[in-house]
This record gives C-alpha cells, structure tokens and sequence, in this order.
C-alpha cells in the first residue's frame, strides 16, 4: 500500500515542521497551512488522504475547516491534533466529523499509524478520547427517545473501549477479547458513528461541566 | 472565668417556638414565666386600648432574632405552598377587620381618620419590614466560582429575592396610600392640591433633563470597572506565566545537555498549565479519587521523570477505603516505573456504581510471576496486602514480553 497523502494544518509554523519532520518518510506531506481559508483551499486543491488538524486556529478552528471542505470534498478524512486535552474541544471536533483525536505529544511512528488507520477508515482513539466517551455515555438516559443505535453503547464496545482506556494498542485488544483486529476496529468505528450522530444531550452538557470542576 | 449567671444569655426573640414572632418565647426563660402567662398578657393590654400592641410591636423591633428554625405566624408564608399562605393571609385580614367593625360598634374607637389610615400604614410597614429582614439572608456574597488563576478580586452583590420588590412595592404603596387617605380624611390634601402639582411638575422635569447623564454616570462607572478587572486579570496572567513557564524554560535552557531532566521539567509545566487553564488550583488536590490519582502520580513523574497517563471515568469522593486504594495504586506506579524503565505508565480508573476498579498498565518487558521468589516483598505486601485489607482484589497480569497490567478492585 502506497504511503497516504497527508495535509498538515497548524497555525505555529514551528509545529508543523516538527511534525513534518517526524513524518518524513512514513507518509507523504502534500501540503500544509496556517490558517482556515488557506486549509479549505489547499485541502480541496491537493485532495489530501488525511488531514491532520489542529483543534484551536484564529478564526474557527479546525472544525471550520471540516466544515468548509466536506461539501467538496467528502472522501478527504481528518484527524485532529491537539495539545489540548480538554472535553469540550475533543468532543466539539469528534461531532464535527474527525475520525479521531491524537495529543501532540504522540511519537512520530505512532502517528504515522495513526494516520494510516484514519486513511483506512477507521477511527482513532487515545486513551483518554477513549475515557471520554465511556464517561459521557455512562449516564442513564432519561427520555423515551432513547435511541438503542446511537445512543447506548454495546457491552462488547464498552469492553473495546475500557482496554484503549487502559493501554492496550488495538491488536492486544483483539488477542485479550480472542477477536480479530478488524472486529476491534469497526467496534471503535461503531463508537465513533455513535459519538457523531448520538443526540444525547448530556454529550454537550457533560464536556461543559467536566470542564468546570477540573 | 465565666461564672454561670454573670454574663446571661442577651435578650433574643426566639423564632423556634414563636407563635407570632417569637418575643413571648424569647422573654419568658428571663422572666422565668411560662409563655403562655406573657401572651396572654399581651393579649389583655391588646384589648385594653391597644397598649400591649404597641408593646409588642416595639418588642418585636429591638430584639434581635436567636438561632432557630423560625416557626409562627410571620413566616408562616414561607412554609406553606404559595396559594395557601394567600388564603392564611386573607384570613387574617378579614379577622382583623371583623375585630375592628366589632370595636367600632362598641365604641372603642378612635376615630375614622386614624384608625383605617393607620392600618394600611402598619400592613406596608410589615411587608416591607419582612422583605428587608429576607434580603439581608441574600446578601451573603455567592461562593466564588473557581477561575483562573484563583487569588480573583472577590465580588459582592446584593441580590434580592425577585418577589421582595414586588412586597416591597406593594408595602410602600400600602404607606403612601396610608399617608394619603389621611390627609384626605383630614381634609390637608385639598388645600396642599396646587403645591403638589407644581412639586410633581418640577420632580418630572428634573428627571426628564438628569437622566440621560445618570444613565451615562452609570455605564461609565461599569465600564471603569470592567476595564479594571480587565487588568487585573492582565496582570495575573503576566505574574503566572513568569513564575512559571519562564522559569522552567530557563531552567530547561540550563539543563540542556540532559534530555532527560529537560522532558521531565517540560512534562511537569505542562502539567501545571493544563491544571492552571482548567481552573484548578495547583498544590491542592480535589479531594477525590481521581483528583487523588492525579496528584499521586504528578509526584511519580517529578521523582522519576517517566510520563504517566491518566484517564479516569466517574469519581468518588476520597474516604478511608479508596485512599488504601489510591496508595496501593501508587506502589504499582512505582513498580511500573521501577521495572518497565522508560516505557510510558497508563492508570486507568472506572467507578462503577458499586465498585472501583484501578488498572496500572506499562509497556515493559513483562516477567514470569511464578518466577518472582517468595521473599520479594514489594507487590505482594504492599499492593495485594493492602487491598486485602481493605476488602478488595489485586491481580498482576504479566507475561514476558507482554509488558505488565496491575489490576486493583475496590467495592463500594
């Protein structure tokens, strides 16, 4: 398989180059941009496999940006690279349509990998990405019009995501749960679709309040 | 010393017992009488002109008010659902007024001109009374909420009860009202007609010309102070951010040759910025299981210079049981760091509802548990030990090769 094309947007030049640096040689950078008019444009010019997006830009962030592209360009996939750990930012860019959330302090194979996944289809997520949604989808919900498919998660996802929680890369998980990785990768898919589309209200309210008693 | 008797309890109304306001429940243990003796007192000279009213109301006036759940007559609105404290208030009014039509007839009148007037007065008075008395409960600043950077200039605001102003204004409409019907009873109001005119004129013009400037005396003032909490905020900012990030990277400037010492120092501001952005306060962990975990581990990672993720879902507050199980977790960290040299440490904690469960993860090389002999004593005592203990579970999954996982479980 081809390396996967990647666009870079980051509003510190001086993140991007480290990061296209780590990046050398695992995947192919066509492109990078500091801003969210030059990030559409660059990204609907170069049809990137994977876009790694900073969470926090002047003028709208990086959800703009999947905002301004996927009009035009649906296949492009993203992945959103941030040094906040925030709840309410992870969730806001998760609904907005990233297929995963990676710190920035991730190493450079790792993310290489990361990428890879998020070119694949699937979806990522940190540990703490991983905690976040466990806890979010933990309360009860209260309404009748609980959607079983959006907005409950199954036991056996529940168990995916306890171990990403707990440490465990992917292809562990499969060994410990006797499962194939590609069945741990469309649970967390699964997961993801559900993060997206749920309109649990608690998501928005939960990431709101956990941020206030940290 | 105190010598009992010498310095007796001051003079209070007391609420708890009160029928009415609580005075005769208040003076009675000094007058060393039953209540009952003084009501009903209070009750004759009521009748016999209206003396014991007076008395009462004076009372009611200068003694503060003792600790108690407040019971009675005067706050009985308070206690019962809103439609029914109307209906109890009615009542009492129209008994007033039956009382008073049966007074009139029998001559125990003063007259017409100061009784009714008088009444209306009294009622305003009372609600007004009773709202400004509700007001000074609210004035107690609210708890200021966690904000960056804590030491915030502490704000106090008198917040009203939204349904005083209406008492409050239906009280001083009450008064005034009182004031008038006298002064139209007495016949004052006729003559006083033209100067209250031209008074009123003049009050109206005054306004129309004065309020323009109050209005911008006002936003100018809310401005100014914005501005200054604007600086102030400016300034702590300034002051964090030199206390710390500064002086770490100068630090890391200074230590450049070890990388090392550099990454745990980059690890560690990391850590008190997030927690500083977040609101927290640093050097004083929440007193709960995760906050708890938190701040175990930030003291790992200073010591050891090893990072240390830390995902935690739901929390519990901190009590005896889960501190064993916060110290047991420690000693896996330290394990883990001891064992897995640098390789990155995961705790993981989930609060179910009626267990807790704590998994330490590294990625090192894993050993042979059958292998470790009998005598080590490290994880055996002081994880498994302490878990027992306290009821709960510990159990190491390792392999060689397939790093090492530290399970802790905790009912609740």
């Amino acid at each position: 398989m081809s390396a996967p094309r990647v666009v870079l947007v980051d509003d510190h030049q001086l993140f991007r180059a480290g990061v296209r640096a780590e990046l050398e040689g695992l995947v192919e950078v066509v492109g990078d941009a500091a801003t969210v008019g030059e990030a559409i444009e660059c990204i609907v010019a170069t049809e990137p496999d994977v876009v790694l997006l900073d969470v926090q830009m002047p003028g709208g962030g990086g959800a703009e940006v999947i905002r301004g592209v996927t009009p035009r360009r649906p296949a492009v996939r993203f992945l959103a690279l941030s040094v906040s750990d925030a709840p309410e930012d992870v969730i806001a860019i998760i609904r907005a349509g990233a297929r995963g959330y990676v710190t920035k302090t991730i190493s450079g194979p790792e993310l290489a990998d990361a990428v890879r996944r998020v070119a694949d289809g699937d979806a990522v997520f940190s540990p703490r990405l991983a905690g976040f949604v466990l806890d979010a989808f933990a309360g009860g919900m209260s309404e009748r019009e609980v959607d079983p498919q959006l907005d409950q998660l199954t036991a056996r996802e529940r168990e995916v995501l306890r171990h990403i929680a707990r440490g465990y890369l992917y292809k562990e998980i499969a060994q410990r749960l006797s499962i194939s990785t590609k069945t741990v990768e469309a649970h967390v898919s699964a997961v993801l679709r559900k993060l997206q589309l749920s309109n649990r209200h608690e998501l928005s309210r939960w990431a709101v309040e956990r941020r206030l008693v940290e | 010393m105190a010598v009992p008797g010498t310095h007796p309890e001051p003079l209070r109304r007391d609420p708890a017992h009160a029928v009415v306001a609580g005075v005769c429940a208040g003076l009675a243990p000094r007058l060393g009488v039953d209540p009952l003796v003084l009501r009903i007192a209070f009750v004759a000279a009521s009748a016999a002109g209206g003396i014991g009213l007076l008395l009462y109301v004076v009372c009611w006036a200068l003694l503060p008010v003792g600790e108690g759940e407040p019971a009675g007559l005067l706050v009985a609105g308070s206690r019962l659902p809103r439609r029914e404290s109307t209906m109890v208030a009615a009542g009492i009014v129209l008994l007033l007024i039956a009382v008073l039509l049966l007074l009139r007839t029998w001559g125990l009148w003063l007259s017409d001109v100061v009784v009714w007037p008088f009444l209306l007065a009294a009622a305003g008075g009372a609600l007004i009374w009773r709202q400004s008395q509700r007001s000074e409960v609210m004035e107690t600043p609210p708890a200021e909420r966690a904000r960056p950077g804590g030491g915030a200039v502490p704000r106090r605001t008198l917040r009203l009860a939204r349904p005083s102003f209406a008492g409050a204004g239906l009280g001083t409409t009450l008064v005034l009202g009182g004031g008038l019907v006298f002064l139209w009873l007495t016949g004052a109001l006729t003559a006083a007609r033209d100067v209250v005119l031209a008074v009123f004129v003049v009050v109206v013009a005054i306004g129309v010309i004065l309020t323009p400037w109050w209005l911008r005396l006002v936003r100018g003032l809310t401005e100014e102070r914005e501005e200054r909490i604007r600086t102030q905020e400016r300034a702590e900012l300034a002051a964090h951010l030199h206390d710390s990030v500064l002086q770490t990277l100068a630090l890391m400037q200074k230590r450049a040759d070890d990388p090392r010492e550099v990454a745990a120092l980059a690890r560690r501001q990391e850590r008190e910025l997030r927690a500083w952005l977040n609101g927290g306060r640093s050097g004083e962990p929440r007193r709960t299981l995760a906050g708890a975990l938190e701040a175990v581990v930030a003291e790992v990672e200073d010591d050891h210079g090893v990072p240390v993720e830390v995902v935690a879902v739901g929390d519990c507050p901190l009590d005896e049981p889960m501190e064993a199980l916060v110290a047991a977790a420690r000693e896996a960290v330290l394990n883990a760091v001891k064992f897995a040299s640098r390789a990155p440490i995961s705790v993981y904690a989930e609060v179910d509802g009626d267990r807790v469960e704590v998994f330490v993860r590294d990625r090192g090389p894993g050993f042979d548990l059958a292998a470790v002999p009998a005598d080590r004593r490290g994880l055996r005592e002081s994880v498994v030990g302490r878990m027992d203990r306290h009821g709960g579970q510990a159990h190491v999954h390792t392999r060689p090769g397939a790093g090492t996982e530290v399970e802790l479980v905790l009912p609740r």
